[in-house]
């Protein structure tokens, strides 16, 4: 995802590329299984997200969508299936070998999850610091990540000075330093209004138009599917990013929605698609009655 | 059964807490500056509250003895009365008491709302173990001050004894420190320094680990925090006994 090594995302290309000439997706979910006592949280599931995919994954409460998420970052482990990370089965692996696997995922939690003792610079240094990359380098990554999500201005602020969106869009930052292939995001919008919604959502789509990036995003609103789904963003000469809402000439394709409920996926295709269900839990969701 | 079956899981699952904090320990990163930091916090911040609950412990015994020692004519060996019971038992007793108190509710509140807010997992999720990050740094905080704490606590309460001699009972102080030299054995002192290292290990343990396995919001934040205060001061006590026992019957063969 790094803007100034073109080459780096051709050689990611290049890699990608398995020995059948299949590509390897960025995750792949196996026939995973999880119960937490008598109660399933996830039945069978098997699916897939290529790389610079996004995966929209919609659902209710309880219908096992964040724990996908603590699933590919071996927070928990299944009951029974793979789960595979850029064609490494991590489902064996333990807490200290999962580290590695960690390097190259970024992360969005639900309200932020910000460090409450340190700095918004702190924060967003936390990887690099605990690497021991040399403070300069650290200075100029945390001011570019800042720049992306556009909070420059908050570096000295503490995370309880921060607004709800604010605190989002750091943790984003955060997540991003290290430019991982992979980003995870857990509610990102949740209990925002909409314009910082529409902001959030817009960062999601640069990650995945202009920086490659493979991602899963877990919602269960729907206007961050109407964003993500119809439209990209493009940068122009000058370097200003735009959105474009997909037309007549262009279709998304690579954006893909899926739906959990009760732990099994009922719905897995495109948004226009997910419209056109006649499935009533899938409408029922989609319009609300 | 189940009350048994969970206090056997509780018991593994703090062994196993115990052992990979240790696991780490020579491994890079190492977190100097969180061991300094958290040395800080837990020395120098109980050393208040530790100083007067030994000043005024060892006034009390005084208060309370002296009576019966003038009774046998024995208040020249009131020095002695303080200092075994503050050195061997008082002492690392009520400092490990009043830091399971101050200490462990706030390392089991904060660890608990790190979890509820999912700090935690972002930590893991940023590369992080939190365990050599938050837990190893907070137990050898632990069971490096506690030592001093207690000795701190030792020193004021021999004031606190003496204060109350000469003040109230009119002793004097050169028989009361005397009293205080002959009544003090180097074993007393071996006991006195050797618990409070176990002391440290226990609270750490007890409140990094309710604090870890906090569950169900902010209540649960609560819930954590008063069982990591009770277990952890509980088996002060009950690890005092063991130890005194165990260490009688080792420093007794070798130094009585």
């Amino acid at each position: 995802m790094d803007l100034a090594n073109g080459n780096s995302q051709l050689s990611q290309e290049a890699e990608s590329f398995g020995e059948n000439g299949r590509s390897v997706p960025a995750i792949e979910f196996r026939d995973v299984d999880l119960a937490f006592d008598d109660q399933v949280i996830l039945d069978k599931v098997s699916f897939s997200v290529r790389k610079g995919e996004t995966k929209i994954v919609l659902g209710g409460s309880g219908s096992g969508k964040s724990t996908i998420i603590n699933l590919i970052l071996g927070l928990i482990k299944p009951d029974g299936g793979q789960v595979l990370v850029e064609g490494e089965d991590i489902t064996e692996l333990d807490d200290m070998e999962m580290m590695r696997i960690r390097e190259n995922i970024g992360m969005v939690f639900q309200e932020g999850a910000l460090f409450d003792s340190l700095s918004v610079y702190d924060n967003v240094a936390y990887r690099l610091h605990e690497n021991g990359v040399d403070e300069d380098e650290v200075e100029h990554e945390v001011l570019r990540m800042l720049r992306f999500v556009d909070l420059e201005d908050a570096v000295d602020k503490m995370p309880i000075e921060l607004s709800g969106g604010m605190r989002r869009r750091v943790g984003i930052a955060r997540a991003l330093v290290g430019n991982p292939n992979i980003v995870l995001f857990d509610e990102p919008t949740a209990g925002l209004d909409p314009p910082t919604a529409r902001t959030i959502c817009e960062l999601a789509i640069k990650l995945r138009d202009i920086e490659d990036v493979s991602s899963i995003f877990v919602t269960h609103e729907m206007n961050n599917l109407e964003y993500i789904s119809s439209e990209h963003a493009i940068i122009d000469r000058s370097g200003v990013v735009h959105f474009e809402p997909e037309g007549e000439v262009l279709c998304l394709i690579n954006t893909e929605v899926m739906m959990l409920r009760k732990g099994k996926i009922v719905f897995s295709g495109k948004d226009e698609q997910i419209r056109m269900s006649e499935d009533p839990y899938i409408k029922k969701f989609i319009r609300g009655k | 059964m189940n009350p048994i079956y969970n206090f056997i899981a509780e018991l593994q699952e703090i062994t196993l807490l115990f052992w990979n904090s240790i696991k780490g320990l020579g491994k890079k990163p190492r977190y100097f500056q969180d061991i300094v930091q958290q040395m800080d916090e837990i020395g120098v911040g109980s050393l208040a509250i530790v100083v007067l609950t030994g000043f005024f412990t060892g006034g009390v015994i005084i208060l309370q003895s002296y009576p019966t020692l003038e009774y046998y004519g024995a208040e020249s060996n009131a020095g002695q009365g303080v200092a075994t019971g503050l050195i061997r038992e008082l002492g690392p007793v009520l400092s490990a008491l009043m830091v399971a108190g101050r200490v462990g509710s706030a390392i089991s509140a904060e660890l608990g709302s790190m979890v509820v807010s999912q700090q935690i997992d972002a930590m893991r999720a940023l590369g992080t173990s939190p365990v050599r990050k938050i837990v190893t740094p907070r137990i050898i905080a632990l069971l490096l001050t506690l030592p001093l704490l207690t000795i701190a606590a030792d020193i004021s309460g021999l004031a606190g004894g003496g204060v109350v001699a000469k003040q109230l009972h009119g002793l004097d102080l050169n028989v009361y420190i005397s009293s205080v030299r002959t009544g003090t054995k180097f074993s007393d002192l071996m006991t006195g320094m050797i618990k409070p290292i176990f002391f440290g290990i226990l609270i750490g343990l007890i409140s990094c680990h309710k604090g870890l396995t906090t569950k169900g919001g902010t209540v649960g934040v609560g819930i954590s925090t008063t069982q990591a205060v009770v277990l952890s001061s509980i088996c002060v006590i009950i690890a005092d006994f063991f130890l005194s026992k165990i260490l009688q019957s080792f420093l007794g063969g070798m130094l009585f």
